[in-house]
């Protein structure tokens, strides 16, 4: 389970939904794995508005991973295709360039190439335990849950 | 300009929205200037060589698209229809090299009849070498004869190669040689089909929430897109023995773009409720070969947690959660919920379903306020068929009651047969009193 993955997992019971408590799930015991991922950074530009970035930390935090920003950061847009459109051009600060570039290949590591491979996620509103083995969450519920 | 789109004659139903649907991920405006579901030819127009290139080069219902030289009911039309469309582009062509190339679809000609033909080009002038072996241009006369009367074509054409499409890769993603499969894994051709539907393309991030054995996430990663799958059956997104969702990934070096697969219920599922989600694509269990179910128990029992020795069953590695059987139209409905809370603007949802034949039985297409429906498109089999809906997200900011309180389908009974009218139907071999004949089957069938 890829630490994007559990950005975008909440508690799968119905009552759950509606508190703040019950995202992001909360670690424990768990066993990190890191795999090798292309760096894309178009792809990191298109989640990163999607992310959520205070529960982003809580979870890093639990894992361990204290070099996230406090801030999202606001990654340079894509860079224009001249071809598709010449009135506008480039602009590319080169001081900016390299500091965003180690961020954002930070933020690859940590959210694509960093798995959970066994472990529990716990909702912190009903603290039901989500059980993680060779990375394959399970969020079936027991029929009291449902 | 004009320019030849050169389908394949199966699953005609699909050809059309795709091609207007990869207009819309090309960025290009295409307009059918004519189009039949009984003929491979379709003629579009599009603003130049390179809107047609980009157009067809995903498509998995064309073989390719051709600059529409010229057209004809006979040969005599073709040519006066070449000088007066596409006399002043001779020229471009004189030098290069270049082949001829025959199509004929319901007929057929003998290499000298076509030698023939190819001949009575001679007055387009080119003077380059002929290759047979990538030239330079291709050139190809399309032959489209009546089923059935091999007399004469109905229509010809003549059409400058511009693009192929991708239809070549069907042979590497086929089922046959795919690592990890089940009985109910989709054919990758209509895979990938239903991911070109739902616009997936790089850097976007697909869900299939009945993911079995990954066909749809693979058909959208080979696209570009980052995919995620869900399936209430744990053994299915474990697999065995090695064989899972990510060797099918790692077959076809993709697996940079496999997220992750969880197990989980539609009806309980664990999605953070948010617009992140650029396409879902789902096939759900119609309840035949795979029972329908959700998390819950028949009776309504087991409210209560259960402990063994002082600790809680339901925490045990080997507890099994109880599931109860579900309606089918009920599990749309969930679907399409879903769909609206997590897709972006335009975002586009996919869903199979069955509808018989027979009108006894047909099912409705489910709608939600908020999502517009794109396309219906029809695979038939022999005694039954199934439909691929696929949906858009309407943005909020042009609808004003998207929240509409939705009715839930309404239960009644809990048996399978009870909950899913489709598969009662398909057990008894759809053989109640048919209106009718059925569609596209010779009269004398067994029914």
């Amino acid at each position: 389970m890829k630490v994007l993955t559990v950005n975008f997992l909440t508690c799968a019971v119905k009552a759950c939904k509606t508190s703040p408590l019950s995202f992001p799930l909360h670690f424990q015991d768990a066993e990190l794995e890191q795999s090798d991922i292309e760096y894309n950074p178009s792809f990191l530009r298109n989640i990163l508005p999607r992310v959520d970035w205070e529960a982003l930390k809580v979870t890093a935090n639990e894992l361990g991973f204290t070099t996230v920003p406090a801030e999202k950061p606001n990654p340079a847009p894509t860079p224009t295709n001249p071809d598709t459109n010449p009135t506008e051009t480039i602009k590319e600060s080169p001081e900016a360039q390299p500091a965003d570039d180690k961020v954002m290949r930070d933020l690859h590591t940590l959210l694509l190439e960093t798995e959970v491979r066994e472990g529990k996620m716990v909702c912190g509103n009903c603290g039901h335990e989500y059980k993680i083995k060779e990375g394959i969450a399970n969020f079936l519920l027991p029929s009291h849950l449902v | 300009m004009d320019y030849l789109i050169r389908f394949v004659q199966i699953h005609e139903t699909f050809r059309k929205p795709e091609v207007e649907t990869l207009a819309v991920l090309a960025d290009v405006d295409v307009e059918f200037l004519s189009y039949s579901e009984d003929s491979p030819y379709s003629i579009v127009r599009l603003k130049d060589a390179f809107a047609a290139r980009n157009l067809i080069s995903r498509s998995i219902s064309s073989k390719g698209i051709y600059e529409l030289w010229g057209v004809g009911a006979t040969y005599e039309e073709l040519h006066a229809n070449i000088l007066n469309r596409s006399s002043s582009q001779w020229a471009t062509y004189q030098s290069c090299s270049f082949r001829f190339q025959f199509d004929t679809f319901s007929g057929s000609r003998t290499l000298a009849e076509q030698r023939a033909i190819i001949e009575s080009f001679k007055y387009l002038g080119f003077n380059g070498p002929i290759k047979l072996k990538s030239p330079d241009q291709t050139f190809t006369v399309f032959e489209e004869y009546e089923y059935g009367n091999p007399n004469g074509p109905l229509r010809v054409f003549l059409g400058r190669f511009v693009g192929g499409s991708q239809r070549h890769i069907l042979n590497e993603y086929t089922l046959k040689k795919r690592e990890y499969i089940d009985t109910t894994s989709m054919d990758s051709e209509l895979a990938l089909l239903t991911a070109n539907l739902t616009l997936a393309a790089p850097d976007k991030v697909f869900y299939d929430p009945f993911v079995g054995t990954g066909s749809f996430p693979i058909a959208c990663s080979h696209f570009g897109a980052r995919t995620l799958g869900s399936d209430i059956d744990g053994r299915m997104v474990r697999g065995r023995e090695g064989k899972d969702i990510r060797a099918n990934f790692r077959q076809y070096g993709l697996l940079d773009r496999y997220l992750d697969g969880f197990i989980s219920d539609l009806t309980h599922s664990p999605l953070r409720k948010g617009r992140w989600l650029d396409g879902i694509i789902g096939d759900p269990p119609y309840g035949v070969r795979e029972g329908l179910k959700v998390l819950g128990t028949k009776d309504g029992s087991g409210k209560e947690a259960v402990y063994i020795n002082g600790e809680a069953a339901h925490l045990q590695d080997k507890y099994i959660p109880p599931k109860k059987a579900y309606s089918f139209e009920a599990m749309l409905v969930d679907l399409l919920d879903l769909a609206v809370e997590l897709l972006v603007d335009e975002g586009r949802l996919s869903l199979w379903m069955p509808t018989a034949n027979d009108e006894d039985v047909e099912l409705g297409i489910p709608s939600h306020p908020c999502l517009q429906l794109v396309s219906v498109c029809v695979q038939t089999f022999n005694k039954w068929s199934r439909r691929l809906l696929t949906y858009k997200r309407i943005p909020d900011s042009r609808f004003t009651d998207c929240l509409l309180a939705r009715q839930k389908v309404e239960m009644k009974g809990s048996t399978a047969n009870d909950l899913n009218s489709f598969r009662k139907r398909y057990f008894e071999g759809f053989k109640a009193p048919l209106t009718g004949e059925p569609f596209g089957e010779p009269a004398g069938g067994k029914s």
